[in-house]
């Protein structure tokens, strides 16, 4: 009978990391997640087309940003929005619009506008890319999504001042990509959904390079995010990151 | 008779300042109110149209399901040619096209940082057109504060307090930061020609009234627009003929599946209006006639007790030989000419205060300062035909009918207890 016992003890200590790596923590999920995606700087040419009620349309642009709170954007297309520069400094942002020669702070209500008319906020833009500081997760279950074994996440929010109170996230179980994201009100009211649709290995890390984003509170069908190129690490001034370079 | 019974009214004052000062005060309560009724009702249509629905209004389909929140993205394209159609097929009718807009008029310091900024109520009036309405419509000259009307292209007028908040001066360049019609952030600069004071409290915190042109520029609305108005010619709004042409025009649409469509509204049909308007229609009347009854129980009551306090005096004209049938009729002789001149006084005090408040009316902007609703900030009245007459159902018919129920105890005096009661 002690034998009995003591195997079984054994056997329960040998298997309870086996366990554990199987299924591993919400929060080792996100690390991993953040880190796929961070880097020190990088620059990436994307563009976005916006699929509204009346027509579809298409921008270009190319961002240079710099670890978690310095990023510059300067819009390349259509003609009317091209020269469009946008600086974001922490929590805060400006824009320069050549056609007034004004720099505006974009700040209050109007950080809940759509970006260029398409389903993403300035808010959006504005938020630390690293879920890691702004959520607590916890895998709820396991599901295939686009032929990918994933991960679901639930996401609650861990501060105060947040645009999204919590988040369901499907994250690729091999390359730890958010494949899907649901993004909920403080009252549980769906606000954004977030659908990627390929991802492709750059410089060793797995980015998803064509990505949908819809705004639940909008009538449109949603606006696709196509990142054209990125360079990781790349070489960037310091001084690109200055109200002086947006004119 | 009527000599006798003038020289009577006239000798005795008991029997007529007091009822001729109960009639007019009755008289001039009911011709006031219904005056003031008639004005605000006026006040609240006209203003609306003015301002925002027209007597119709057209717009696509896809705005007018939103229409209350701007939603330019959803405009209509083609304004041209659609303007130029409804000058061709309702003739009746003259026509305008706005734009209201919102965002923000932010005020550069001289570095171009910003300086101050506040929240814009922005209409785009067709200030530039040869033959526009909108000059003499809102009376935009006339409610200029400061500086002068806009001129040029790139002027605008913004309300003389949204001006004293954001302490820029006429002249001034400020910069419009709100959406394209495409979901864009827009901005564009325009310089303050003057400020303006519409007097009406959801306007004059922050409006901006600038150029269609400018702001179809600006907002990247090119030959959009999201509102047609239409004004019948003579600018009085008649339901019926509005209910028609609004008919009329979306029957040629009906078939059309495009959610981009022309859809034309009349101004009944707006924004709650029908209910609103069905409502004033509906208790108005009822709130008139109700005053009407009340008035009228009291100067019938006047009418009873003017012909009871005169028991005794009755008693002796029946005692001194004069028949039952010529009292009578005297008394109500006497109630006609006491009524009528209640009722004349009475109006012309009430028709005096009225055109006084039609002209000057009264201010309640202090009681209007979180009003969202366009409703002019000046209480008018409104003298109308019916004001001259309606008067006389309290003042006349209410005095003669309380003198002659009152009038029939004559006819059930006994003649032998005549001496007796007089005695007494």
């Amino acid at each position: 009978m002690k034998k009995a016992i003591l195997f079984f003890l054994i056997l329960s200590l040998l298997t309870a990391p086996a366990v554990a790596q199987v299924t591993p923590t919400g929060e080792d999920i996100l690390r991993h997640v953040d880190a796929n995606i961070g880097s020190d700087n990088k620059i990436a040419t994307s563009q976005m087309i916006i699929h509204g009620r009346r027509g579809s349309r298409s921008i270009k642009s190319k961002s240079w940003i710099y670890g978690e709170e310095k990023s510059f954007t300067e819009y390349l297309a259509p003609p009317r929005e091209a020269g469009t520069k946008m600086l974001k400094l922490r929590d805060q942002l400006w824009t320069y619009i050549p056609s007034t020669d004004r720099t505006i702070k974009i700040s209050g209500h109007m950080l809940k506008q759509s970006v260029m008319g398409s389903d993403l906020s300035y808010e959006d833009m504005m938020e630390d890319p690293k879920l890691l500081n702004l959520y607590e997760a916890n895998v709820i279950e396991e599901e295939t999504f686009l032929d990918r074994p994933c991960w679901v996440l639930e996401l609650r929010a861990k501060v105060e001042d947040i645009s999204y109170h919590s988040r369901k996230i499907w994250v690729d179980m091999e390359r730890y990509v958010s494949l899907k994201e649901e993004r909920f009100a403080r009252s549980g009211k769906l606000l954004k959904v977030f659908e990627v649709k390929e991802v492709r290995q750059i410089q060793n890390r797995w980015i998803p390079s064509r990505m949908v984003f819809k705004d639940a509170l909008k009538s449109g069908k949603g606006t696709e995010y196509f990142i054209e190129s990125i360079e990781f690490n790349a070489n960037i001034p310091e001084s690109l990151f200055t109200k002086a370079s947006l004119r | 008779m009527i000599k006798f019974i003038f020289k009577g009214i006239l000798r005795d004052r008991s029997r007529s300042l007091f009822p001729i000062l109960v009639v007019a005060c009755g008289v001039f309560l009911t011709v006031a109110f219904y005056c003031y009724l008639e004005g605000a009702i006026n006040m609240f249509i006209d203003t609306g149209a003015k301002f925002d629905s027209g007597h119709v209004k057209v717009m696509s389909r896809a705005y007018a399901e939103n229409s209350d929140l701007m939603p330019n993205d959803l405009a209509y394209i083609g304004v041209e040619q659609l303007m130029k159609e409804l000058k061709r097929d309702y003739p009746g009718y003259v026509w305008t096209k706005r734009i209201r807009f919102g965002g923000l008029l932010d005020v550069p310091d001289e570095k171009g940082e910003t300086r101050a900024q506040g929240p814009v109520a922005g209409l785009a009036l067709d200030l530039s057109a040869e033959d526009s309405l909108e000059w003499e419509l809102l009376r935009i000259e006339d409610s200029i504060v400061q500086g002068k009307a806009p001129e040029k292209p790139g002027e605008i007028l913004i309300s003389d307090e949204f001006a004293t908040r954001l302490e820029i001066s006429v002249g001034e360049t400020a910069t419009l930061i709100g959406s394209t019609m495409y979901g864009s952030m827009a901005a564009a600069n325009f310089t303050v020609a003057g400020t303006v004071r519409f007097g009406i409290s959801a306007l004059d915190r922050g409006a901006m009234v600038a150029d269609v042109k400018d702001i179809q520029t600006a907002l990247d609305m090119e030959d959009a627009a999201g509102e047609i108005l239409g004004f019948s010619e003579d600018f009085i709004y008649r339901e019926e003929g509005a209910g028609l042409i609004s008919q009329k025009f979306n029957a040629k649409y009906e078939g059309e599946k495009d959610e981009f469509a022309p859809l034309m509204k009349s101004l009944h049909e707006q924004g709650g209006m029908i209910e609103m308007l069905d409502m004033i229609n509906l208790y108005i009347p009822v709130m008139v006639t109700v005053f009407i009854i009340v008035m009228s129980i009291v100067l019938w009551n006047a009418g009873l007790i003017g012909s009871l306090r005169r028991y005794g005096e009755i008693g002796v004209r029946l005692a001194m030989g004069e028949s039952k049938g010529h009292l009578y009729r005297s008394m109500i002789g006497e109630s006609l000419i006491l009524g009528s001149i209640g009722t004349v006084i009475g109006t012309a005090l009430a028709l005096a205060l009225s055109l006084w408040m039609q002209e000057k009316g009264i201010n309640i902007s202090q009681l209007m300062q979180s009003s969202t609703l366009l409703i002019n900030d000046v209480l008018r009245s409104k003298i109308t035909p019916a004001s001259f007459v309606i008067g006389f159902i309290p003042g006349l018919f209410a005095n003669v009918l309380g003198s002659s129920i009152a009038g029939i105890g004559i006819y059930r005096r006994k003649t032998a207890q005549l001496m007796k009661e007089l005695e007494v």
